[in-house]
């Protein structure tokens, strides 16, 4: 784990009244994927708001390939090179999906190369590319936010819940997304509430309780121990 | 693995209504329009009041444009906007007077000319002015919005007082350049000069403003800046920088918007501005925040419904505005086309 893309010690944020991260210490590793898991409501989305700037930490350093970017404004730290896919997607309704797209490529034309790899990865993307983006389902919006993040090859990908509310089918679309990114050799971290996807992706694992970490390892270790996800999760997860 | 059911959904064709509802907006334009036509005895006095109506519309839509693009992008409310109205109206007016040998000619190169130098002089006035009034005053109450409410009129109380010490207390009298003055006749209407080079520049202003949001960089940050900031920004672009530049277009055209309302009425005081505002910020309720086409429609309709409405029954004109904005947002709550979603 030496020379992490970023890193996070003993990081503090609270929303108005509410100590919602109480001393965060994480590293993200290059190259590889990152997962952050835990129950509902332990600060996972609150930890990459705080990365990318949507809120601000009260204590503690965030470390993004050892420059200190706690303090910097939202658009700076994106521009950095970090892709962010928020829980509620974010996407612009009212834009077509070829606007939002426009738009994701913040340093100039779309790479019209990576947009043919994207469109194989997601062809929904293609068939409704004049359309407002409003307008598609929730897996294709989904689809969309993640192409969003990977139009421009980015340093690191924050990605919070890719598979919140989808289809067992377009889980594996988007589960084979993620793959073909990390078979680049992006960094990314992953908050991912569906168990098999993080296990079938997750390089090294972080489970965060009240606030804090509370165990990392290898996603390996903590998928093959049902003990363990019992204690850090509540989790029962058959195996198999 | 057995197979899945199968699964044919039937698709209903849309009813009449349905297919047409997204259209309903400028499907009122029409209507209010037919209702006019029909409750208006002569064909003649129609065309002249529609005409009218359509002029008053686009002024009132240049100057309101850029306070809907304020609020929806920072969720700023500017009860000041009047002020670059008023100050608009000064400038220009001041320089039609400048140049009365060009305006006093009765070639129309000439009178354009000259309304050419007044508008380009009142925009750069108001524009410095929006930037100015944007560190000064907005940019320290963002996200309160009694302060901002509160701030801002403030502001507009002294632009106008601003105003009465550099050109005096009293309203300023002018006259439309030659070759505007008078009407022209059409299908037995009279149709006012001026009122048509309006309608002209509205339309080229509207145009011009759909163009930028839609195929310019900068167009699809503020419209999607408008629909969720946050996200803009966490693509890496400096919202705050953008919102400076829409403020400072925005009350540029308030200034345009100025001269234009000037020549119009003829005289110019110190409170035009504030005056306006009523109008104006009825037009942005109705038209829905942050959307520049409901703005437009908003503007149309207002212009419209004044002029059919003081022609039936004048006292029911100063009524009007307000019973149309009352029917609009009992229909649609958060306006005709509704952009901003709920913060």
């Amino acid at each position: 784990m030496s020379d992490p893309i970023l890193s996070l010690r003993g990081v503090r944020t609270n929303i108005a009244q509410y100590h919602i991260l109480q001393g965060v210490d994480l590293e993200v590793p290059r190259g590889a994927v990152t997962m952050l898991l835990g129950r509902n409501g332990v600060g996972k989305t609150t930890t990459l708001r705080t990365i990318i700037g949507h809120w601000r930490a009260h204590e503690g350093q965030v470390l993004f390939d050892g420059q200190d970017i706690t303090r910097l404004p939202t658009p700076a730290i994106a521009r950095l090179g970090i892709g962010f896919v928020p829980e509620d997607m974010g996407i612009f309704s009212d834009l077509s999906v070829e606007e939002n797209m426009v738009l994701a490529a913040v340093s100039g034309p779309i790479d019209s190369t990576r947009l043919e790899w994207l469109f194989t990865v997601f062809p929904a993307l293609e068939t409704f590319w004049k359309k407002e983006a409003g307008t598609l389902s929730g897996g294709q919006k989904q689809m969309l936010t993640i192409a969003r993040a990977m139009i421009e090859e980015r340093r690191l990908y924050l990605i919070d819940e890719p598979t919140k509310g989808l289809a067992p089918a377009i889980i594996s679309t988007m589960a084979r997304a993620l793959r073909e990114l990390k078979d680049q050799g992006a960094s990314i971290l992953l908050v991912e509430q569906n168990f098999a996807v993080a296990r079938a992706l997750g390089d090294s694992a972080n489970v965060m309780d009240d606030g804090r970490r509370v165990w990392s390892g290898r996603m390996q270790q903590l998928a093959t121990d049902a003990a363990l996800q019992e204690r850090l999760m509540g989790l029962s997860v058959e195996a198999g | 693995m057995s197979a899945a059911p199968q699964h044919n959904p039937t698709m209903a064709r849309m009813s009449l209504a349905e297919r047409l509802a997204p259209h309903a907006p400028v499907l009122l334009i029409v209507g209010l329009m037919i209702l006019g036509l029909i409750a208006i005895p002569s064909t003649s006095s129609w065309l002249t009041l529609t005409v009218s109506g359509l002029a008053m519309g686009m002024m009132i839509f240049i100057m309101a444009s850029g306070l809907t693009l304020v609020f929806g992008l920072m969720d700023v409310i500017n009860f000041g906007h009047g002020a670059f109205v008023s100050v608009g109206a000064f400038v220009g007016i001041s320089l039609l007077l400048v140049l009365e040998q060009m305006t006093g000619a009765p070639a129309l190169w000439l009178n354009l000319t000259a309304m050419m130098v007044a508008i380009v002089g009142a925009m750069a006035a108001t524009g410095l002015m929006g930037w100015a009034f944007e560190r000064v005053i907005v940019k320290p109450v963002y996200g309160h919005h009694l302060k901002q409410i509160l701030v801002t009129m403030g502001g507009l109380i002294v632009v106008e007082q601003l105003i009465i010490v550099l050109w005096g207390p009293e309203e300023i009298f002018i006259n439309r350049p030659e070759a505007l003055k008078g009407a022209i006749t059409f299908a037995g209407a009279a149709l006012e000069k001026y009122r048509l080079v309006a309608v002209g520049i509205g339309i080229v202003v509207f145009l011009a403003m759909r163009w930028v949001l839609r195929r310019t960089k900068i167009g699809l940050i503020v419209r999607a800046g408008v629909e969720n900031g946050e996200m803009v920004e966490a693509l890496g672009y400096r919202l705050r920088l953008v919102f400076v530049g829409v403020f400072i277009a925005g009350s540029a055209l308030a200034g345009l918007g100025g001269v234009l309302w000037g020549l119009y009425q003829e005289v110019i005081t110190a409170q035009m501005g504030n005056h306006t505002m009523i109008l104006i910020f009825i037009v942005v309720i109705i038209g829905g925040l942050g959307s520049v086409e409901g703005c437009f429609i908003g503007a149309l309709l207002v212009g419209l419904m004044q002029n059919y409405v003081a022609f039936l029954e004048p006292k029911l004109a100063l009524i009007s505005n307000i019973g149309l904005m009352v029917a609009i947002l009992m229909w649609r709550p958060m306006g005709m086309i509704p952009v901003v979603k709920a913060k």
